[in-house]
């Protein structure tokens, strides 16, 4: 800003926050004042000549005490006091882990509250201890080291060419092939072993993916009361509910893939590509795992028929085979084929004919 | 003002103001978000005659530009009412949604336009039509006894994924919605659950049992009064809000201790 302004440009009003000491002229008669987060005016830092004419170098030691004797005592003991929170802080963490017993829900989410204050306050404590300590206490003094060649001398070059050599000799590495050999195929194995540790990441799903519980005559139980379904009992056009296989209410790997959701319509809504044929009295059933990547599709519009995913807005039309209108799923909810049983009872004609939930690289 | 003056210029003058605003953000938008009014219970329902005849009289004046004179409806327009039942016009009327002020993805609540007493007479009149559910009694509705359990159970199962878990409500496609459950009244609830209004499935009494519809009641009545174990409910509606909050608090946090860590301090002296 001072170098572009000539003597005969008028100082513009704009560069307020620079002030009198970015122009290079301090004003002695008051403190400076910077508007934080804004660098340091240069010169106060600047322990270099700026050039043939300008001022000498200043001193470049370190101060032996503060300036400012009191202010020192004050920030000693504040530094303290924060190292001291801090390891009262680090033996409450230690105290919290013995007292707080987990092994219930309500009981590590004590456990996890009052561990992880502990922690963060042990932490922040030394932390700001830290940072006081250098703020306050340490002298601010910029020191200026002269670079030096990085470069070894020709000397010690020579003299480490010695000593490496002459140790080389002295271990007979190079006259002792077995040793050498032997050495080098002891290294191989330990260096590929972790290879064969990403055999723990299998085994490999093989055929699970592709079935779900659901077989011939297991019924239909409303999620949440396990109570089976006639036709009669869902009855209602335009109603919903979730099912599941019954026997498995208690088995979350099972229902992970067998949710299912069963939608009833009037006479005449259902339309190909719906399998009319798995369907009973217009009750149809889809799988409730969306085809993009798994979550709930559950949200049914009873007015439009649309099914809606809520993680990514797939959306399903219920009544032709809830194929995809919309969003990132790529293939319709798969249909579970429906009959009565004996009983008059909803059950599953069979499993599902396809992998429920989201493709897979072997999906066939 | 001297007061003010002398200490504007004072090193926590700039935080205090900080907080002074983030503190005042706060309380504003408690005092918006603050809890509403509990939710009363239904007045007795009697129908005679002359309920009908009123009824008539106050659908031919505010429904029956859509709905048609007879209750049949106007394609594209209204459906119609024939068969509907009390319970569905005591829920669209209570709440708001009808009549409605305009043709839309879905009919939003707003304050009623008739009272409780006009209600039951039109919702009488349209069950005169021809069947369909009643308006439930005070006793259908009351929690009392309640199983809240497995009220949860079935919310969780069926309604969850539209109202949110604890009913908060959700967006759902083409500018629908599936409304916050948070003022909704246990009459209103158990219409909603017997008629299906809007996009809603019907859950009729032979799938969810009466006894069934009450848990859910008391769930849904019941979950509005749990404690918000962070402080602030943040709308209820899970990690989305929260970790909002959480990213937004700790980034200004780490700025603040920047910014301290590299203020300088008034009494660093330079050596020159």
């Amino acid at each position: 800003m001072s170098d572009t302004n000539g003597p005969d440009e008028p100082a513009r009003g704009d560069d307020l926050t620079a002030g009198p000491a970015a122009s290079g002229e301090p004003d002695e008669g008051q403190a400076r004042r910077r508007v934080i987060g804004t660098p340091a005016p240069a010169q106060a830092r600047t322990l270099l000549p700026e050039g043939p004419g300008g001022p000498a170098p200043a001193v470049r030691e370190l101060p032996a005490d503060p300036e400012d004797l009191p202010g020192a005592k004050r920030a000693e003991r504040a530094v303290a006091a924060s190292f001291t929170i801090s390891m009262l802080a680090g033996l409450g963490f230690i105290a919290c882990y013995v007292i707080f017993r987990v092994h219930t829900v309500n009981n590590v989410f004590h456990s996890n509250l009052a561990l992880g204050l502990t922690m963060a306050l042990a932490f922040l404590a030394l932390g700001v201890g830290a940072v006081i300590w250098v703020r306050r206490l340490m002298p601010n003094v910029e020191l200026t080291e002269q670079r030096h060649e990085l470069r070894s001398t020709p000397e010690n070059k020579a003299a480490f060419k010695k000593t490496f050599e002459e140790g080389a000799d002295a271990s007979q590495f190079v006259k002792r092939p077995l040793i050498r050999r032997t050495l080098i195929a002891a290294t191989v194995p330990v260096a590929i072993a972790p290879i064969f540790l990403l055999r723990d990441l299998g085994p490999l799903p093989e055929q699970s993916l592709d079935h779900t519980v659901w077989k011939r005559g297991t019924r239909l139980v409303l999620f949440g009361t396990n109570r089976p379904l006639t036709p009669a009992d869902f009855n209602s056009p335009g109603s919903s509910v979730s099912v599941i296989p019954e026997g498995f209410a208690d088995n979350d790997d099972a229902l992970a893939k067998a949710a299912t959701t069963l939608i009833k319509f009037a006479p005449g809504q259902l339309q190909k590509p719906t399998v009319l044929n798995w369907t009973v009295d217009d009750i149809v059933a889809y799988s409730k795992i969306c085809t993009h990547l798994g979550c709930p599709a559950a949200l049914y519009e009873q007015t439009t028929h649309h099914i809606l995913c809520p993680c990514h807005q797939s959306t399903f039309d219920a009544t032709r085979g809830a194929a995809v209108i919309f969003g990132p799923a790529s293939r319709p909810l798969p249909q579970l084929p429906l009959m009565l049983n004996a009983e008059g009872f909803l059950v599953a004609r069979s499993d599902y004919q396809e992998p429920v939930g989201p493709s897979f690289w072997e999906r066939s | 003002m001297s007061w003010i003056t002398s200490r504007r210029r004072h090193p926590a003058a700039g935080y205090a103001i900080l907080l002074l605003g983030l503190l005042l953000v706060g309380a504003l938008y408690a005092s918006i978000t603050g809890g509403g009014a509990g939710a009363t219970a239904a007045p007795p329902v009697t129908v005679n005659s002359a309920q009908i005849s009123q009824g008539h009289t106050i659908f031919l004046q505010d429904c029956a530009t859509c709905h048609g004179m007879g209750a049949q409806g106007t394609p594209g327009v209204a459906p119609g009412l024939i068969g509907v039942g009390a319970a569905a016009v005591d829920f669209q009327v209570s709440t708001g949604r009808m009549p409605a002020a305009e043709l839309g993805a879905e009919n939003p609540d707003k304050p009623p336009v008739l009272n409780t007493t006009q209600t039951h007479a039109v919702a009488a009149y349209i069950a005169s039509l021809g069947g369909g559910p009643t308006i439930p009694t005070a006793a259908q509705v009351s929690t009392s006894g309640a199983n809240v359990g497995l009220g949860q159970q079935l919310f969780v199962a069926d309604c969850a994924q539209c109202h949110n878990f604890v009913g908060a409500g959700g967006a759902l496609t083409n500018g629908k919605f599936a409304p916050p459950l948070t003022k909704t009244t246990p009459t209103q609830i158990y219409e909603a659950m017997l008629t299906g209004p809007e996009a809603m499935p019907v859950f009729n009494d032979s799938t969810v049992t009466p006894d069934q519809k009450r848990d859910i009641v008391a769930y849904v009545t019941g979950v509005r009064k749990e404690a918000n174990p962070g402080g602030f409910s943040l709308g209820r509606i899970g990690p989305v809000t929260e970790g909002l909050v959480a990213f937004l608090g700790l980034l200004l946090f780490m700025v603040l201790v920047a910014i301290w860590i590299t203020a300088k301090h008034g009494k660093t002296k330079t050596h020159e």
